[in-house]
């Protein structure tokens, strides 16, 4: 759940003219914003010159890019509106890769972008892109405000819709000459959206027809996806699956809302997933999706999944559902109150069949690596960095062989701890992740696992952190390659690795230039000492780790495979 | 003009064979001359990179994908051809944004090509699905998303066609996986098929009578040049008519380089941050004639007032761009290079004497300065200098802001696709992806990325790029510690208020070093052309980290809204004589 | 299979290309758009022809109502609706043919509209089976050009002809 402190009159509700550029900022704070992420430029220097006196936290990264994806991770972290500012052109272009990845993952953000003079829009004016007709597609949404007398409500509109249903990013244009004039304040703002309806508890006869199926079901499977951490709906979870006694699957987004070390927890299934959910999947007569929008690299081949399976779908969002998989009993309604309401409706049945195969597949097939290899093993590196900081770190990824490894071996305990771009899968992600987590929990501990190639993408905001005091860490799996396009190469290409090697510099040494601790690992001797002298260092850390160059992620499921055809399984029994 | 799409080398190749899409792409790249290409490797499109791996293609990994997309877009700027660049879908393509953006404002031609995840699965919300056609579109010339491999070879046709003729630009091919493993026959011999599509060369021969006409009447003409004129080879041709009807040429920042700026009738380069002396010829000439630019606001300053004395001519192979800011009197649409053939055979010469006279004393009253006593690092003085030992021969590339300014201000380009800059879109961290991008098309030359420190934080893992190809490329990073730009307007404009544009940077040396280049930090002011020197001979990047004065302001400055006469800073110019 | 959507949305700038953008992004086709005021002058009906089969256009359904402006979406398949298109068609026809096409266009109650010396140009409205009739039956005259605003259309309350 999100969130918003009800938009209070504050400093808004005065009826002295006041510039566009202070409605923003009276509108930041009337929601309760604390911090804003953003880059400056000519088209929003009067806002910034009135963000300056505002008591607002302002953390600025060295792209845009970054700052968007910071202020994401601060909203996937502290369960706030996560604000972005950029100015207009290369700033608004600069934002697209952030807002596709918050899209993809139904990220509250709320972007504010300059944009170049009302009189001067659509004529290719120095630092003008039409902003709104570039994001249209990766925002929930968006809109430019041509009237200063709509500016307030538009921004009120702006977190309304971003933190509500199914949230997203959303984006105001705001052009200079806006930021400029004057408006006089008359009272409240009413939100004003006669198209925008939020679904919440769910359809009562559709519920009470699930809990039938569950009260009936031999072998069930309970699918959690992000929707549930979204909805903070993680207790209600963990309530009905301990009342019906389920088996509960989690998607990588939905890592974290069910207790990773309890038995009846199944890790994550799909192409990367554990063998014992993609098993439990395949064989289970009910499937209970919950905030999961059956992504293709959950469900391997669509006309191959869960056939056995009756399947129940709990989604806010109406065109999730029956969108690539048909449900049987579809609900849409908020997580939160929808398992709420089902707990209260199911019976407890002992299944223990159902859970004694489950038992088995887990022991024939657990995740796992050669754990006798004298190479330094990315997995090795996971395990111990889970054992060190006893599964309480907040993780975050970015892109690749690593970030299945994290989901893999990390065992998470509490939603909001695993932060990782799901569904865009953007590269870069993990180093302004950990930023924007820090700054939204300055008492955790936040660590970036990271590839090489990943932490090349937005390396620069390693500064960003230092010049914050920010004592984010980074570990690095480096082994020189983009390891996941090298793995599909060997598997798939016969080893003909074209262009997936980048030679890279030394990070230890660059993470030392630009203010940070900065440790190289290159055997497993120096795995723990390193890992320590990281945990105990005060200010940002990269450890860069020289892994097996050609370690796979096993089990694998071949794009366009049924989840059951796993390839890999041998690899896994070999290293027990 | 940009190269032009070739015919198919030789007969052999017009026999059709089975062949992938993978396949086709490649094929039909190499048939179409592409001997470059910059990309990043992702899922969806490893069949195309398998097949490149074997292709007589020079390939460069970038670290993220717009800095290739700036590559692809300062090849094509610093060589004349077409710059094409490869990524994935989703993350891929959504980094590719700004570098089209970039490419777009500017009129570069560009083919970008993108994987996209199976046809089947678009619109599902895919792993890494984004609808690269919808968010690029508006940072395209065109683009399109090939779903059946039969229309492949002819879309990539097309797209080089379309990005290199009439007014160029970025065009971008969306590629679904599916479409990249599925077989077809192909001769190699695709027809474009765009009847939407035409281009006028030749303007009209009475157009262009009436602008010689005009020329030959007019007592106080300035030539107007912008970037338009560089993209259409047409240098040689503009100093033809410039000599021989005798007129004075100012240049956009997109223009440099069209014009030798050392001969006498130039007036370098126009605007808010342009000359004094080319500002008042502008306001005070009686005919204006526009090749190649389009009145952009940083050139025009306030329309209303601007070259109010002027008949306007304008020469434009975008007819969109022909009164779209500034009322035209004489629009000629056509080729620029044809066009000014034509001109200059109907013009005659005329002396001109007052007309120079004046611009004479305004030149030498308000030419551009700085305080050269001062003890402190002046930026403009690490310029000049930089200009004096590369004897104005190099290419420049430029971040945006301060440095981009001073670098049009400060070096005197004498060749065209000398200066590489983000004019139109303004986009910071341009300049150290188009310094290698510049260098791998002229391996010759010497590449110098003058820099702001702001500006190459965004961009600076490309460091390790010019590293791993061994590309000796330069950067003078004046480093003041701010975002000197919104640094001066906060100064002028907001009681110095500075609000966020203070970043505590990196020690770029150590940096530079840490990624495996030279690195070298210059504090002092007498250790300017030492620094310079050891920067030029280095045959490894080099990085060069200037400690230049923190307030210092970019002048001439004409503020937003106002006209071009109205410029602010020349007493205190006139005040450093 | 056809499906008429009708979609009711705020009278705002860049809702047409919200509604656009999101049938290119997730492949659906269009075979026909039209937009108009309605009675209310804060809302205008989108009406949009789409092609697919029943799950396709549960989910054009659902993704337009998605849409932050979109305020109500309805698909009139099955349901009794009144569904109306307008066509201007020139004609290639020589005085003499006259009366022969006049008869033609009074069979379809349609009106000329202007009479040019080789050609005239007709109005007719009407739904598409109609309007299609109409341009086969001209089509051995000659046809010059053709205009047509697409299908709009309205849930019957009562009965009629259609």
């Amino acid at each position: 759940m999100y969130t918003v402190s009800s938009p209070s009159a504050g400093p808004a509700a005065g009826s002295l003219p006041r510039t566009g550029a202070q409605i923003i900022v009276d509108a930041l704070l009337a929601h309760g914003v604390d911090t804003v992420f953003g880059y400056i430029g000519a088209s929003v220097l009067p806002l910034f010159d009135r963000l300056y006196d505002a008591p607002i936290r302002f953390v600025v990264p060295c792209h845009e890019q970054g700052g968007c994806h910071m202020a994401d991770a601060y909203a996937r972290a502290g369960g706030k509106v996560g604000v972005i500012i950029a100015t207009s052109g290369p700033g608004a272009c600069n934002l697209v890769t952030g807002l596709a990845t918050a899209m993809m993952d139904s990220i509250p953000l709320v972007a504010i972008t300059g944009q170049v003079r009302t009189d001067l829009v659509g004529q290719d004016a120095f630092q003008e892109a039409p902003t709104t007709g570039i994001t249209r597609a990766v925002t929930k949404h968006n809109s430019i405000v041509t009237d200063i007398k709509d500016l307030g409500r538009t921004i009120y509109e702006a977190f309304h819709i971003a933190s509500t249903g199914r949230p997203g990013p959303v984006l105001i244009d705001v052009p200079a000459d806006l930021e400029f004039q004057k408006c006089g304040g008359n009272g409240a703002i009413r939100v004003h959206l006669p198209g925008y309806k939020v679904p919440r508890n769910g359809h009562a006869k559709q519920i009470e027809e699930a809990a039938q199926a569950i009260n009936r079901s031999e072998r069930p499977v309970l699918l959690a996806g992000g929707g549930v951490i979204t909805a903070g709906a993680s207790q209600e979870l963990r309530e009905l699956a301990a009342k019906a006694n389920l088996p509960v699957a989690m998607t990588l987004m939905g890592l974290g809302s069910f207790d990773q070390r309890r038995p009846e927890s199944l890790d994550m299934p799909g192409m990367h997933g554990a063998p014992y959910a993609n098993f439990a999947i395949q064989e289970s007569d009910l499937l209970i999706a919950v905030g999961a929008r059956f992504d293709d690299r959950v469900t391997g081949k669509v006309d191959t999944f869960a056939t056995k399976a009756k399947i129940a779908h709990i989604d806010i969002d109406p065109s999730n559902i029956s969108k690539t998989v048909r449900a049987d009993i579809p609900i849409v309604g908020d997580a939160r109150v929808v398992l709420a309401a089902l707990a209260g409706c199911v019976e407890y049945r002992d299944r223990t069949q159902w859970f004694a195969q489950i038992a088995e597949w887990k022991r024939l097939y657990p995740v796992g690596y050669d754990r006798k290899a004298a190479g330094l093993k990315p997995q090795y590196v996971i395990e111990e960095l889970y054992r060190r900081t006893d599964g309480n770190a907040v993780i975050t990824t970015g892109v690749g062989q690593h970030q299945v490894w994290s989901g893999q071996f990390y065992k998470f305990r509490q939603p909001r701890q695993l932060i990782t771009s799901g569904g865009l899968g953007t590269m870069g992600f993990g180093l302004p992740a950990a930023i924007g987590a820090q700054i939204a929990r300055p008492e955790a501990l936040v660590i970036d696992i990271d590839g090489d190639h990943s932490f090349n993408m937005t390396m620069a905001e390693l500064s960003t952190a230092v010049q914050n005091e920010l004592p984010v860490k980074v570990c690095i799996l480096n082994n020189g390659y983009m390891g996941m396009v090298r793995q599909w190469q060997e598997l798939f290409y016969r080893k003909r690795y074209a262009y997936s090697h980048l030679r890279n510099p030394d990070y230890a040494e660059f993470a030392r230039a630009v203010g940070a601790a900065g440790l190289t690992v290159r055997s497993r001797d120096e795995v723990g000492p390193a890992l320590e002298q990281m945990l105990r260092a005060d200010k940002p850390c990269v450890v860069d780790f020289h892994v097996d160059a050609t370690e796979n992620v096993v089990p694998m499921v071949p794009a366009g495979k049924s989840l059951d055809e796993m390839e890999g399984l041998d690899v896994l029994q070999n290293a027990m | 003009m940009s190269s032009e799409p070739q015919a198919p080398a030789s007969a052999a190749q017009a026999v059709a064979t089975v062949k992938t899409g993978a396949q086709i792409v490649v094929d039909t790249l190499v048939d179409l001359g592409v001997d470059t290409m910059f990309g990043y490797q992702g899922g969806v499109v490893l069949p195309v990179f398998d097949r490149l791996y074997d292709a007589p293609i020079r390939f460069y990994i970038p670290r993220h994908e717009q800095g290739g997309c700036h590559m692809a877009d300062a090849y094509a700027r610093a060589s004349g051809k077409v710059g094409v660049v490869i990524a994935t879908s989703g993350p891929g393509a959504c980094n590719l944004t700004t570098g089209l953006g970039t490419a777009m404002m500017d009129s570069v031609p560009l083919v970008a090509i993108t994987g996209q995840v199976r046809t089947e699965l678009i619109g599902n919300d895919a792993f890494q699905e984004a609808d690269t056609t919808g968010i690029t579109r508006p940072v395209t010339k065109y683009n399109s998303i090939v779903k059946d491999v039969k229309n492949l070879e002819r879309t990539i046709r097309e797209a080089f066609y379309i990005a290199s003729t009439g007014r160029p630009g970025p065009v971008l091919i969306d590629l679904p996986v599916d479409v990249s493993f599925a077989k077809c026959a192909c001769n190699g011999k695709a027809a474009l098929d765009l009847p939407g599509y035409r281009i006028r060369t030749k303007g009209h021969a009475r157009q262009i009578s009436m602008a010689a006409e005009a020329i030959n009447k007019a007592e106080r003409p300035v030539l107007y040049v912008g970037g338009g004129v560089i993209t259409a080879n047409a240098a040689e041709e503009l100093r033809l008519l410039a000599q021989k009807a005798h007129l004075p040429v100012t240049m956009t920042l997109l223009g440099l380089g069209s014009f030798d700026q050392r001969q006498p009738e130039s007036l370098d380069m126009l605007g808010m941050h342009g000359s004094a002396y080319a500002n008042y010829a502008v306001q005070e000439c009686d005919l204006l004639i526009a090749i190649g630019a389009r009145f952009d606001d940083r050139v025009t300053g306030k329309v209303a007032t601007f070259a109010p004395h002027a008949k306007i001519v304008h020469i434009d192979i975008d007819p969109a761009s022909i009164s779209k800011n500034v009322r035209v009197d004489i629009p000629v649409v056509g080729d620029a290079r044809h066009i000014l053939v034509e001109l200059a055979r109907e013009v005659e010469y005329r002396e001109r004497g007052p007309w120079f006279a004046k611009i004479a004393e305004w030149k030498k009253k308000h030419p551009f300065r700085y305080d050269k006593k001062a003890k402190t690092i002046k930026p403009q003085y690490v310029i000049d200098e930089i200009c004096r030992q590369t004897n104005n021969a190099a290419v420049i590339t430029t971040g945006v802001g301060q440095n981009q300014m001073w670098s049009a201000q400060f070096y005197k380009f004498i060749q065209p696709r000398q200066l590489i800059s983000s004019g139109g879109l303004g986009t910071m961290g341009f300049g150290l992806p188009a310094a290698i991008g510049a260098q791998i098309a002229r391996p010759e030359a010497t590449v110098i990325d003058i820099d702001g420190d702001h500006s190459f934080n965004m961009t600076m893992t490309e460091l390790a790029t010019a590293v791993q190809y061994e590309l000796p490329i330069k950067i003078c990073i004046l480093n003041n510690g701010y975002m000197g730009m919104v640094r001066q307007w906060q100064e002028l404009f907001y009681n110095r208020r500075y609000s966020c544009v203070a970043l505590k940077n990196p020690d770029y040396a150590t940096v530079a070093r840490a990624l495996g280049a030279v690195g070298i930090t210059v504090e002092k002011k007498e250790d300017v052309p030492k620094a310079i020197t050891q920067m030029l001979a280095e045959k490894q990047p080099c990085v060069v980290d200037f400690r230049v004065e923190r307030e210092e302001n970019v002048l001439p400055m004409v503020p937003a809204g106002k006209s071009l006469s109205e410029m602010e800073g020349l007493a205190i110019l006139e005040s450093m004589a | 299979m056809k499906h008429i959507i009708s979609a009711l949305v705020e009278n705002k700038p860049g809702v047409l290309a919200h509604v656009a953008g999101m049938f290119a992004a997730r492949g659906f086709n269009i075979d026909s758009l039209v937009v108009g005021r309605t009675e209310d002058p804060d809302l205008s009906r989108m009406t949009i022809v789409v092609i697919g089969d029943d799950r396709i256009v549960e989910q054009v359904r659902k993704q337009l109502a998605r849409i932050v402006p979109v305020v109500k979406v309805q698909d009139f398949v099955g349901k009794p609706v009144v569904m109306r298109d307008l066509m201007l068609v020139s004609i290639a026809v020589l005085p003499e043919k006259r009366p022969e096409v006049f008869t033609l266009i009074e069979m379809f109650r349609g009106h000329v509209v202007d009479i040019g010396q080789k050609t005239i140009m007709v109005e007719v409205s009407g739904p598409e089976t109609k309007i299609e009739a109409f341009i086969d039956v001209c089509r051995p005259y000659g046809i010059k050009s053709v205009a047509r605003t697409g299908t709009i259309a309205m849930p019957r309350q009562g009965t009629g002809e259609d």
